[in-house]
C-alpha cells in the first residue's frame, strides 16, 4: 500500500498561540491512537521548535554548519506523520483531521517506491 | 476504450501506453492480415496483453503482482468482447472525476480531461489555453505523473465528497463546450465535435446526479446553445447573430429538451450560475426578434450572475442588455469601468460591444475607432469579417474641404 509523509507546517507561535496549541495535545493523542488502531500509522513525532534546528551543508569539501532551519519561511516544520493508506484520498482525509490544519498547512507527500532486490530477481525469472 | 482499460489495469499511464502499443500493432498487422471482424475487441485484447508485458518490466514487486494476477485472470476469461454500455459509461465517469481531482491544479484538470476524454491533441489543448504546445505537453505529463506518484484513486468520489468534486467537473465540461462553440483561432467558427463531447459528458453527469440543479442547468445551457449551431454561420461562412439566424435550422428538439431541463433545475430551488446562464439563453431563444426580447429580465439575470460569479464577460453582457432595455447611454455607462481596466485592453468582445453601443448612440467616429481595435484583436477570420462588415456599414464621416 502507498505510504505518505504528512508534514505539519505552522508559524512560530506567540505566547497565546502556544497556549492554545498545547491545549490541543490530548486531541493529537486521540488522533494518533485512532490512526494506530486503524492500522495506518507507521510513525509520528513532534519536533522541537525551529530554534533548535541546525543545518548542515557540504560544498566543495567545506562543511558549513548553521544555526537554524534550512531557510527562513513563514511556516516551519513542527512534526510529521508517516502513514500507510489505500490512496491519496485516504491520506487527505487524515490530514483534514489534524488540529494543525486549521491554523497551519499539512503537506501530504507520497513516499517514493524503491525497487527491492527481490524485484530484480523476479525480473530475471520473467525474462526467461 | 481507454477508460475501460484504465479500470482493468488500474493505472492511467500504463493504460495509455498499452493502448498506444495496441494501435501500433494494429497499424502494422491490419494492412497485411485485414481488419478483424471486431476491431474494438481486438484492440482491447491486445492492449491488455501489452499491459501485462509492460507490467512484467515494471519495478515495484508488490504493486505489479496484484495487478498482473488480475490482468491474467481477465485475459483468460472467455470474452467480454461486448462490454456493457453502462460499464463503459461508469468508466468514463470515473475517468472524469480522476482527471478533475482537487489534488491537480485547475489548468491541469482541464487539460487532462480535454486530452483523455475530449480526444484533443496536445496542440489543440494548447491553443485553447493560449499557451505553447511544449508548455501544455509538460503540464499534462506532470498531471499524469502526479496521479501515479500520489496514487490518486480511479473512482467516482464517495457521497460525502461528491458535491464539491462535481463543481470542478462542471467547470471543466463547460470549458470544453465553449472551446467547441467558438474556436478562438482559425477560419471555422465552431468545432462541433468538442461541443458534442461536452454534451455527452453533461448527459453522463445528469444520469449520475439527476437531483443536482447545476448539473441540469449546465446541460440545459449547452443544449440551448448547441441547438443553434446549424444556423450560426451563414452561406459564405459569415457569423450570424441570434436574431439574424434562420430559425428553421434550429434543432427544436434540443431547445425543448434544454427548456425542460432548465425547468427541472429551477424546481430544485438551488440557484446557480449555469442555471442563470441557461435562463438568459432561453429568453433569447424564446423571443421572435430583438425588439420583442425581454431585455429587462435578461439584464436582471446578468445582475444576479454578476453577484454570484463576477467577471468582465458578465459585466459586458449586462451592459449590452441594459443598453437594449433602457438605451445605449446607460449601457455605455456600465462599459466605462471595463474600458479603464488594463487587463481587458486586449479583450476583443469588449471593443466590439463598445463599437456597437457607440454606433447606436450616434457616435460613428467613436464606433469606427472601436471597431478598428476589435478587428486588430480578432483571431478568428469569420469573426473579423463580420466586424469589418459592420465598420463598413457606418456612416462615412463628412470629408473636409
Amino acid at each position: 500500500m502507498p505510504k505518505y509523509l504528512l508534514l505539519l507546517y505552522a508559524n512560530e507561535p506567540d505566547a497565546k498561540e502556544r497556549e492554545e496549541r498545547d491545549a490541543e495535545l490530548p486531541a493529537w493523542g486521540r488522533l494518533t491512537d485512532s490512526l494506530r488502531e486503524a492500522g495506518l500509522l507507521l510513525g509520528a513525532d513532534r519536533l522541537h521548535p525551529v530554534d533548535s534546528a541546525t543545518t548542515v551543508r557540504v560544498r566543495d569539501g567545506e562543511t558549513e554548519i548553521t544555526d537554524g532551519p534550512f531557510a527562513v519561511t513563514k511556516e516551519y516544520l513542527g512534526g510529521y506523520y508517516l502513514l500507510e493508506c489505500a490512496d491519496l484520498d485516504e491520506a487527505l482525509e487524515q490530514a483534514v483531521r489534524m488540529p494543525l490544519a486549521r491554523y497551519g498547512s499539512v503537506e501530504v507527500r507520497p513516499v517514493a517506491e524503491v525497487a527491492s532486490p527481490v524485484a530484480a530477481e523476479d525480473e530475471d525469472e520473467a525474462a526467461r | 476504450m481507454l477508460a475501460t482499460l484504465i479500470r482493468h489495469v488500474g493505472d492511467f499511464q500504463l493504460a495509455e501506453d498499452a493502448l498506444q502499443d495496441a494501435f501500433t500493432a494494429a497499424l502494422a498487422t491490419w494492412p497485411r492480415d485485414g481488419v478483424p471482424a471486431n476491431p474494438g475487441a481486438w484492440i482491447t485484447t491486445v492492449s491488455r496483453r501489452r499491459a501485462i508485458d509492460r507490467l512484467r518490466r515494471a519495478r515495484s514487486l508488490a504493486d505489479r503482482t496484484e495487478r498482473l494476477a488480475a490482468l491474467v485472470r481477465l485475459d483468460s476469461e472467455e470474452h467480454p468482447s461486448m462490454i456493457e454500455e453502462s460499464a463503459v459509461a461508469d468508466d468514463r465517469l470515473r475517468l472524469i472525476f480522476t482527471c478533475c481531482h482537487p489534488a491537480l491544479a485547475m489548468p491541469a484538470r482541464v487539460a487532462l480531461t480535454l486530452r483523455t476524454l475530449g480526444g484533443l491533441s496536445t496542440g489543440e489543448v494548447a491553443r485553447a489555453f493560449l499557451v505553447s504546445e511544449p508548455t501544455m505537453g509538460k503540464r499534462i505529463v506532470r498531471a499524469k505523473r502526479k496521479i501515479a506518484d500520489a496514487h490518486i484513486p480511479y473512482r467516482v468520489p464517495p457521497d460525502h465528497e461528491l458535491p464539491d468534486r462535481l463543481q470542478g467537473v462542471l467547470k471543466v465540461v463547460y470549458l470544453i463546450f465553449n472551446e467547441g462553440y467558438a474556436a478562438s483561432e482559425g477560419p471555422r467558427l465552431a468545432r462541433a465535435e468538442l461541443s458534442s463531447e461536452a454534451i455527452r459528458l453533461g448527459r453522463l453527469l445528469a444520469r449520475l446526479m439527476p437531483d443536482d440543479a447545476e448539473v441540469l442547468g449546465l446541460l440545459a445551457l449547452m443544449l440551448l446553445h448547441d441547438a443553434r449551431r446549424g444556423a450560426r454561420v451563414g452561406a459564405s461562412g459569415e457569423y450570424l447573430a441570434l436574431h439574424e439566424q434562420d430559425r428553421s435550422r434550429w434543432d427544436l428538439g434540443a431547445i425543448r429538451e434544454g427548456q425542460q431541463l432548465l425547468r427541472a433545475a429551477i424546481r430544485l430551488r438551488r440557484p446557480g450560475s449555469y442555471q442563470l446562464q441557461a435562463a438568459i439563453t432561453a429568453l433569447h431563444v424564446q423571443a421572435p426578434d430583438v425588439e420583442e426580447t425581454d431585455w429587462r429580465q435578461i439584464a436582471e439575470l446578468y445582475g444576479a450572475l454578476a453577484r454570484l460569479s463576477p467577471s468582465p464577460v458578465v459585466e459586458l453582457n449586462r451592459a449590452v442588455a441594459v443598453a437594449y432595455a433602457s438605451g445605449p447611454s446607460d449601457g455605455l455607462a456600465l462599459l466605462a469601468p471595463l474600458l479603464d481596466d488594463a487587463r481587458l485592453e486586449r479583450y476583443q468582445p469588449l471593443h466590439a460591444a463598445h463599437a456597437e453601443l457607440l454606433r447606436r448612440a450616434g457616435d460613428d467616429a467613436g464606433a469606427a475607432r472601436a471597431y478598428e481595435r476589435a478587428i486588430a484583436l480578432s483571431a478568428n477570420a469569420v469573426e473579423r469579417a463580420e466586424l469589418e462588415r459592420r465598420r463598413e456599414g457606418l456612416a462615412r464621416p463628412p470629408s473636409t474641404g
